[in-house]
């Protein structure tokens, strides 16, 4: 995206209060003797885990779909391509490439047909995404308990059919990227090949903005109306949106997955979306308009706070509250957005 | 019975209404005629106390009923007042029936016990609502059935059902009608003109807005004619003629412009034959003109004619059919690809909502459409050729030549379109229309909302690219002096379809007469 196109508007006012919020936290941290430098090496992965999923919202945003709540079709295909790479027993970082290329061809799939269905609904993308996520994760439940998949650590061990909510990842892939080139700098651990693989990613989105398609495709989501006296397909434009969206959906849970250890399946998707959707918002961006730096900052930010809050919180109220705090900040959030749906306008 | 005295109104310093008189008596109907943008709105809106009045710092002169001073700050004011309305869009509950909306929220009631804890918990009394509904009907002479769902109803009779409801509130003693007839069938139109003359027997005073110079000959005994702003004529329908009406509504001085000497064309024809477009509003209904290379035709008409409907049909932005030649090939219509790969370029007369993309820079609005069409502006950076990238040094540049050439006052290229004004922002559509270097140019409404000096700039621009660049032009404009100061044939279009193609210079009352439907010279 253009620097030119990002101006001072309402919307900086979350970043900047959560920017200040954060940075209290650790002021606080320090105060209380909690181990910063740990806090902060969690912190860089969380942000690197979570990254390509809040990238996914820059395609769906940039082609006028608003943000994708409906994030888990995406992580659906995500999830399956690192199952069929357990199955096939691959480990390393060859596992990890083959997750991808498992879920790529699904999420191109998924991808067309879901932005095919938005463009039924048009204005009303964001609701039907939200139910449409809901109904693909409840309707998977019923696949996971059936889905022909044999290998024992996927299945449950006793019964022998049907895949487990949890597996854990550890002797495959688990931690492969964010184990490559890490090093510790005054204590903190920084996870190199995680966070490459996220800026990589942004790079890749952001040079997609700046080709042929990527402007037209933009265009059709700022004034679908301009696009079509200038001969843009708006409805492909859009397809192409929901697609490229379920794409990083796809590859983000991967990410996600072989950083956390485990492969969640069952309801664990169902509320993926809103995190994803909280922070690329705290990071500065509408339902209209959005840049691959609101992503890093947002991103950056979020996963910053949830870290460090929890400890923090122990340490001065004595009580667990992290959750609470998780919901309010990221459901504030959104409903702020979502009020102002012309952040970016006069 | 209603008096209006020197009723004058500004818009931000623009003037809508000046020092104008009207006067209806009861039992009389009074029509006012006006082109778009007279300022009959504006009267209507000061006379139904309209809250935009009041917004926009208010209005002079005096208003009386019966002589009674009368200043409505709100419209339920004027409806206690006496003064009926019937809008132009409908206002009525399509899932109710006739009956529930004549009486709506002023319906007849049977007490019921619940009704104690609050008026309305009382229970309706249908068969005097029904009762009521169809003595109103009877006193407009119309016959609508009391218990049909509204929703199902032709035109026509929605149109009767807000008469009914108006004439069925006691004390309405004067009915003003917004262009009623603007959506009717002519069956209809004599229908309700017919039930306007019952009503003014019955001493109803009315008010018949229109733009429609025979139906206000055929009903009207007072005739008040309005042009930019100003009370140009009001004469007894007695001593008035359709030429005469034509030649006041629309006449006003006509300066042409210097126009540059003609260089070579190379612009395209296009000829249209039974062409039709489904342009909500503005619909094209077998339309039959020929553009001439290398001419500057210009397309006037009242609104809701369907001139606008035209360049949007042909840019495929809307449904079109009928045979469409370009330079005598065969043009395909519907696919907005195909006019643009042909070289034909549009400014939209929706200019912010079609034509920018308002918080894009300047030198990214003017690139686009080239860049999305013949792929200019676009490198290679790796050399793959699939891959193709934005050439942000060579949109720049091209920016800054087209900012010095078109006189685009901005503080540069990268400036976002949205802070322009509008001139401006009508040179950035102008240049992106060169960019394409066109063949044909359609230009709607090219001066809509641009300040007076700028007008004539953007005029100038036009004539400059047609007689220099020679590029064909269609300009459609509601303005009718502005399209006689610079295009060599002017077609005037009527319900859709072609009236008359006049030369620039013709009589007041010739464009007046095409523009109401008539043939030249024809009276009643």
């Amino acid at each position: 995206m253009n620097p030119r196109l990002l101006k001072p508007s309402p919307r900086t006012v979350p970043r900047l209060i959560i920017g200040a919020f954060v940075l209290g936290l650790l002021v606080l941290a320090a105060g209380k003797q909690l181990p910063v430098h740990l806090l902060i090496s969690d912190s860089l992965v969380r942000t690197g885990m979570n990254g390509i999923l809040v990238l996914a919202m820059v395609p769906s945003i940039q082609a006028g779909l608003g943000l994708n709540f409906g994030l888990p079709v995406g992580i659906i295909c995500g999830l399956i391509g690192v199952l069929i790479a357990v199955e096939a027993n691959v480990s390393g970082l060859a596992g990890l490439a083959l997750s991808v290329a498992a879920a790529v061809p699904l999420a191109l799939l998924a991808g067309s047909v879901y932005g095919r269905l938005l463009n039924r609904v048009k204005g009303q993308e964001m609701m039907v995404g939200t139910y449409l996520g809901f109904a693909v994760v409840s309707g998977m439940c019923v696949f996971w308990l059936i889905a022909p998949f044999t290998n024992p650590i996927l299945i449950w061990v006793i019964g022998g059919t049907g895949l487990r909510y949890t597996t854990s990842l550890r002797h495959l892939f688990g931690g492969v990227l964010d184990n490559a080139w890490a090093f510790s700098l005054w204590g903190v651990k920084v996870p190199t090949g995680l966070l490459l693989t996220f800026l990589l990613a942004c790079l890749l989105v952001h040079c997609h903005s700046r080709t042929r398609g990527g402007m037209a495709m933009h265009a059709a989501g700022q004034n679908p109306a301009f696009a079509t006296a200038s001969g843009v397909n708006t409805a492909k434009a859009r397809i192409q949106g929901a697609t490229l969206s379920t794409l990083l959906g796809a590859i983000g849970i991967i990410i996600y997955a072989q950083s956390f250890g485990f492969l969640q399946l069952y309801l664990a998707p169902l509320m993926m979306a809103f995190p994803a959707v909280a922070a690329v918002l705290i990071g500065g961006a509408s339902t209209r308009q959005v840049t691959v730096g609101n992503v890093i900052i947002g991103t950056l930010l979020f996963q910053t706070l949830l870290t460090i809050s929890l400890p923090v919180a122990q340490a001065v109220i004595g009580s667990d509250v992290t959750e609470v705090i998780r919901l309010i900040v990221a459901n504030g959030t959104i409903l702020y957005a979502l009020t102002r749906l012309d952040g970016g306008g006069q | 019975m209603l008096t209006m005295r020197g009723i004058t109104k500004e818009f931000g310093g623009v003037s809508a209404l000046k020092n104008v008189d009207l006067t209806v008596e009861a039992g009389q109907i009074h029509a006012l005629l006006g082109e778009n943008g007279a300022g009959k709105t504006t009267l209507l809106n000061i006379l139904f106390g309209m809250p935009v009045i009041r917004a926009t710092g208010g209005y002079r002169g005096t208003i009386s009923i019966h002589g009674v001073p009368f200043s409505p700050k709100d419209p339920s004011e004027a409806l206690a007042a006496g003064i009926g309305m019937v809008h132009q869009e409908f206002m009525l509950i399509p899932g109710f029936t006739v009956a529930e909306n004549v009486k709506l929220n002023r319906e007849p009631l049977r007490h019921a016990s619940l009704g104690r804890v609050h008026p309305s918990l009382h229970i309706l009394d249908r068969p005097a609502m029904a009762a009521d509904t169809r003595q109103a009907f009877t006193s407009i002479g119309v016959n609508v059935d009391d218990w049909m769902m509204v929703a199902g109803l032709p035109v026509g009779h929605k149109q009767f059902v807000e008469i009914a409801r108006e004439v069925d509130k006691h004390g309405t003693k004067l009915l003003i009608l917004d262009e009623p007839t603007a959506v009717l069938t002519e069956v209809e139109a004599a229908q309700l003109i017919e039930a306007l003359r019952r009503l003014a027997a019955r001493g109803l005073g009315i008010l018949f807005i229109t733009h429609r110079l025979d139906e206000v000959l055929a009903c009207a005994s007072q005739i008040s004619v309005l042009r930019d702003g100003e009370l140009v004529a009001c004469l007894p329908a007695a001593e008035a003629s359709l030429r005469q009406l034509a030649e006041v509504m629309v006449g006003r001085p006509v300066e042409r412009q210097p126009m540059p000497p003609r260089g070579t064309v190379t612009g395209a024809s296009l000829r249209f034959e039974g062409f039709s477009v489904e342009m909500p509003g503005e619909r094209v209904t077998g339309l039959d003109l020929e553009v001439q290379a290398g001419e500057i035709l210009g397309i006037g008409g009242l609104a809701g004619h369907g001139k606008l409907g035209i360049a949007n049909g042909v840019m495929g932005l809307y449904p079109a059919r009928g045979q469409v030649s370009f330079d005598g090939e065969p043009f395909r219509l519907g696919q907005p690809i195909e006019a643009l790969s042909r070289r034909i370029a549009f400014l939209s007369e929706d200019r912010r909502g079609v034509g920018l993309l308002l918080d894009a820079p300047i030198d990214y609005n003017l690139a686009f459409t080239s860049m999305n069409i013949e792929g200019r502006f676009l490198k290679r950076p790796l050399g793959v050729p699939w891959l193709t990238w934005r050439d942000s040094r060579g949109m720049r540049t091209h920016a800054e030549a087209l900012i010095s050439q078109l006189d685009i006052r901005c503080t540069g290229p990268d400036q976002a379109v949205r802070r322009l004004s509008g001139g401006n922002q009508q040179k950035v559509c102008i240049g992106r229309a060169i960019t394409r270097q066109p063949r044909l140019l359609f230009a709607s409404e090219p001066t809509r909302g641009i300040d007076v000096g700028a007008k004539s700039l953007i005029l100038d621009l036009l004539a400059r690219l047609n007689r220099e660049a020679g590029v064909t032009i269609v300009i459609t404009s509601s303005e009718l002096a502005e399209l006689r100061r610079i295009c060599d044939r002017i077609a005037i279009i009527y319900r859709g379809r072609l009236a008359r193609v006049l030369p620039p210079d013709a009589s007041d009352a010739d464009f007046g007469l095409a523009m109401a439907g008539r043939p030249p010279g024809g009276d009643l």
